[in-house]
């Protein structure tokens, strides 16, 4: 249909795209893999593949050690794409961007470091019920160790945290907020840059869970004056075991380090040590370096994509997904107004969504049932868990056609057992 | 009885299981009970099961949760498969039913209606479900001769909460 005429920033179609992704190929019970998963994590492109390859067969040593050529060319590479990553979500400094291990260490380190630091007793934590565990229960654990309150801001209808709500559950007490930058299970979005600036007139920090929004949007750290954006590379392209957290550098210049070891260190005495700077005080011992320059490819390949061509093809098959799921009508799609990033939150009627999810498996569909680690937004919700279907641009409306005759089919759950 | 006339029939008792689930809801109070409530984190399905006993002998199995097709249907067949055994016997027979969803060798007349399940082998991914209810019995009924061993009068009740177990996992 549509994506014919829709192209990437290097001019190719869905169709070239999917060769770069060797998964594209691959069968589940019988049938070619269809991969409705991408919340969870996305496929790989080839290109990310081989960057890990040539590292372990022609330059696998340790990074930042000695001063042979060889160590000094992973060195190297393994810098490049922390200057990378900084251009390309807008940070001001490469010495902005901490290599962790996803977005949960990511904002750990945050509530850890930072926040062991700043909070005191009867200050306030700023979370919305509609977080990923990732995002709340770090936050939960700070609040509890420093007698602090954690304020659960509640979503408009769509799951969307406004400025104007956030303002509600700010005050003189607030020193962090931390916001999704997209939602994993509702798809909306959150504007973060008003959020930031209503938060920074409140005095407090803003922190960001980036790791569905980077996928759909490229932050701008600067512009939208973030203080912290979290974000991992298997969510957007790259491998898993590799993730970002960006910071402001005077914030980040005033935080301890959290784990200690090699790598992070400046002087060893006896009795006594001192650190090294930012962001090395951050990453002790061996990084993922493989991982890391894997994430460079995963950047590249989405500059050659373009955002705008993964927003438009998101946005058409999310429509698409929402309008042939209420024809159908045998379901309740939860979030009918936020399919533009791809991601639909439903239930069949009368189904459990392990059953409708073993109907999907049977057909070659791989889709999340469950809680997707978002136990708040279920609460929000009042469901105990639901299907969620979450598309990339690599997916074709075929796939989405083919999904939604399996959906028709989905009452009829005790097919897989005979 | 063709491969197709079994399949509609185990088909037939599943949904059976499923939509008119047997002792079904928890008793208001508790006492006498050995109350077990196992979830399994990764999924949300949530079971309690409530384990009367006298001496040996097991007077009445209650069984309550949120879960799947397979792991309601599974529940309810396990609590009219071991209600009126003793203890030794109800042990036999989970320990029947765990190999059947394993595909191992099992003695198909231990584990009436749950022979249904059997498809269940061909699921890795769903064992876990077909065995969540299974799984809390055979916890509730470890705890009672444990308690009973040390003495206990009050033996047989008590409440015990859980994340589904990794005791199937194989030994490294």
């Amino acid at each position: 249909m549509c994506e014919e005429k829709l192209l990437t920033a290097d001019g190719r179609s869905v169709a070239d795209i999917r060769k770069d992704f060797p998964m594209t190929e691959a069968e589940e019970n019988g049938h070619p893999l269809i991969y409705f998963n991408n919340g969870a994590t996305s496929l790989k492109p080839e290109c990310v593949l081989k960057v890990m390859d040539d590292y372990y067969r022609h330059y696998g040593v340790n990074v930042a050690r000695g001063v042979d050529a060889i160590g000094y060319k992973a060195t190297h590479a393994f810098e490049e794409v922390r200057e990378q990553t900084a251009r390309f979500i807008g940070a001001k400094k490469a010495s902005e961007i901490v290599y962790v291990r996803n977005t949960t260490e990511a904002l750990n380190l945050v509530a850890y470091s930072y926040g062991n630091q700043v909070l005191k007793e009867g200050d306030e934590i700023v979370v919305s019920a509609a977080e990923h565990h990732a995002n709340y229960v770090p936050w939960q654990e700070l609040a509890k160790r420093k007698k602090a309150r954690l304020v659960v801001a509640e979503p408009d209808e769509n799951g969307v945290v406004t400025p104007e709500i956030l303002e509600n559950y700010l005050s003189d007490k607030t020193k962090i907020v931390a916001l999704f930058h997209i939602s994993n299970v509702l798809g909306a979005s959150n504007d973060l840059k008003a959020l930031a600036e209503r938060t920074h007139e409140a005095g407090a920090v803003f922190v960001a869970d980036g790791a569905q929004g980077i996928v759909h949007e490229r932050p701008d750290v600067t512009d939208w004056d973030l203080d912290f954006y979290a974000f991992s590379a298997h969510k957007l392209l790259g491998p898993t075991g590799i993730g970002v957290l960006w910071g402001k550098k005077e914030l980040l210049d005033q935080m301890p380090p959290w784990q200690f070891g090699g790598e992070m260190i400046d002087q060893v005495d006896i009795y006594d040590t001192t650190y090294a700077e930012v962001p090395q005080r951050f990453e002790a011992g061996t990084m993922p370096i493989a991982e890391v320059l894997g994430m460079g490819a995963a950047l590249d390949y989405v500059d050659s994509v373009g955002y705008d061509f993964i927003r438009r093809q998101n946005e058409i098959l999310g429509k698409r997904m929402v309008e042939g799921l209420q024809a159908i009508g045998n379901n309740t799609v939860y979030n009918p107004n936020n399919y533009a990033n791809g991601v639909i939150a439903y239930n069949i009627d009368g189904v459990h969504p392990h059953d409708a999810a073993g109907v999907y498996d049977r057909e070659g569909i791989s889709l999340r049932a469950g809680h997707h680690c978002n136990q708040p937004t279920m609460r929000f919700l009042d469901v105990q868990s639901t299907l969620r279907a979450s598309v990339s641009f690599y997916n074709t409306t075929e796939e989405v056609e083919k999904f939604l005759e399996v959906s028709k089919k989905a009452g009829d759950f005790l097919d897989v057992l005979f | 009885m063709s491969y197709s006339d079994q399949s509609h029939l185990f088909r037939q008792i599943v949904m059976d299981h499923y939509r008119n689930p047997r002792n079904k809801g928890l008793a208001k109070d508790p006492r006498g009970y050995m109350t077990v409530r196992l979830k399994n984190p990764s999924c949300g399905d949530d079971l309690t099961v409530q384990i009367k006993t006298e001496g040996e002998k097991i007077l009445e199995i209650r069984q309550q949760g949120e879960g799947c097709s397979i792991c309601c249907a599974s529940a309810s067949m396990m609590s009219e498969l071991l209600e009126a055994e003793t203890i030794s016997e109800a042990e036999e027979i989970i320990r029947q039913f765990k190999l059947m969803v394993q595909a191992e060798d099992y003695d198909a007349e231990k584990i009436g209606d749950a022979v249904s399940l059997q498809g269940v082998s061909r699921l890795p991914q769903r064992v876990k479900c077909a065995t969540l209810g299974w799984q809390a019995a055979e916890r509730g009924l470890k705890q009672i001769q444990k308690n009973r061993s040390e003495g206990r009068a009050d033996h047989h009740e008590g409440a015990i909460e859980a994340d589904v177990d990794k005791e199937d996992e194989h030994e490294i």
